[in-house]
């Protein structure tokens, strides 16, 4: 940080390096805020899956803005091209960004060649949230999903990315991981580059 | 060793929005246990009423012969109180605790609604946790 007295005069806005900005926000202020968010999408719907899917819109449009600031704030204005390069992208940068830690863990799907996981044992925005009985395996995650889809495709990487609850042997809460299935074309253009 | 008989959480009206026994002591039936809801609720309104001092937010412990009755009101009018052991200490920090819970797993949870009763499974397993602590500190001691 510069001190006080040596502040570097700017003529030009756009010269002076881009603030790296308060990195913390209240968690309280933030848990009351995304319920309230959970809230008004409830009354906008009348299935859990339209409710999942409002939330994923809303998180989409977090993760487009994300990608452009992380790109310009810590890549110099570049962009990770490769499949593993964005996802450990996602899973570090982005992460520590939104929810200061890195993920859990980032893993392989076993079935399919194209599913990669991110699991996290209590994700952020489930903290304080408890899903009632009869709504079933719905998950206030679908958010978290909607940014790493928001941030993939804004990378040119196209995916469908939804969250679910795992159960875990030993622990009484599950935890949540993050399915990323990716487009075809992402796959062949990756085999492509080799 | 100090006991907890059970906690109650009403809302500002008066219903019982959330019932918890520990232990056979003390336990109630449904019916009953809204009846005390109820009825501490019309008590702890009147007592601020008679209070000779002003400024008086009503009842803060019962003292019985076979049971204490701690009393905590938030500032929105919802009050909890658990019923215990004649001579247990430490209730006020317990109900403290309790209410930040409340705050935490309930009103912070989307699918809750106000002055509804309380089914929130976190809520619950962090309540249990509390509680087991507070034993397990009055067995320390």
């Amino acid at each position: 940080m510069i001190g006080v007295g040596k502040i570097k005069q700017y003529s030009n806005v756009l010269d002076k390096p881009l603030s790296k900005g308060k990195q913390e926000v209240s968690l309280s202020a933030f848990a009351f805020l995304f319920s309230e968010l959970v809230q008004y999408n409830q009354t906008q719907v009348d299935n859990i899956a339209e409710l999942e899917r409002r939330l994923e819109d809303a998180g989409y449009a977090v993760g487009a803005r994300v990608l452009e600031l992380l790109c310009h704030r810590d890549k110099g204005n570049r962009r990770e091209t490769r499949l593993l390069g964005i996802l450990s992208f996602v899973h570090s940068t982005v992460w520590k960004v939104l929810f200061g830690k890195v993920a859990d863990s980032l893993e392989k799907g076993t079935e399919h060649e194209d599913e990669y996981m991110i699991s996290e044992k209590e994700l952020l925005v489930n903290r304080f949230i408890s899903i009632p009985k009869d709504m079933g395996t719905f998950n206030c995650g679908a958010f978290v999903a909607g940014i790493v889809r928001g941030v993939l495709d804004g990378a040119g990487f196209p995916a469908v990315v939804t969250a679910h609850f795992v159960p875990v042997e030993g622990q009484h809460r599950p935890r949540t991981t993050i399915l990323i299935k990716f487009a075809e074309e992402v796959l062949r253009r990756e085999a492509r580059l080799g | 060793m100090a006991a907890i008989y059970s906690l109650y959480i009403i809302n500002k009206s008066g219903g019982l929005i959330y019932y918890k026994d520990y232990g056979s002591a003390g336990r109630m039936d449904t019916n009953d246990t809204l009846r005390v809801a109820s009825l501490w609720h019309s008590m702890h309104a009147i007592s601020q009423q008679l209070s000779p001092v002003s400024g008086c937010f009503g009842i803060e412990l019962l003292q019985a012969d076979t049971f204490d009755l701690n009393c905590f009101q938030s500032l929105t009018g919802t009050k909890f109180f658990v019923v215990s052991e004649p001579g247990t200490q430490h209730m006020e920090g317990l109900l403290k605790h309790i209410y930040e819970l409340y705050t935490d797993y309930v009103l912070k949870n989307p699918f809750y609604e106000m002055e509804m009763p309380i089914r929130c499974e976190l809520f619950d397993i962090n309540l249990t946790q509390a509680v087991q602590k507070d034993r397990v500190a009055l067995l320390a001691r």
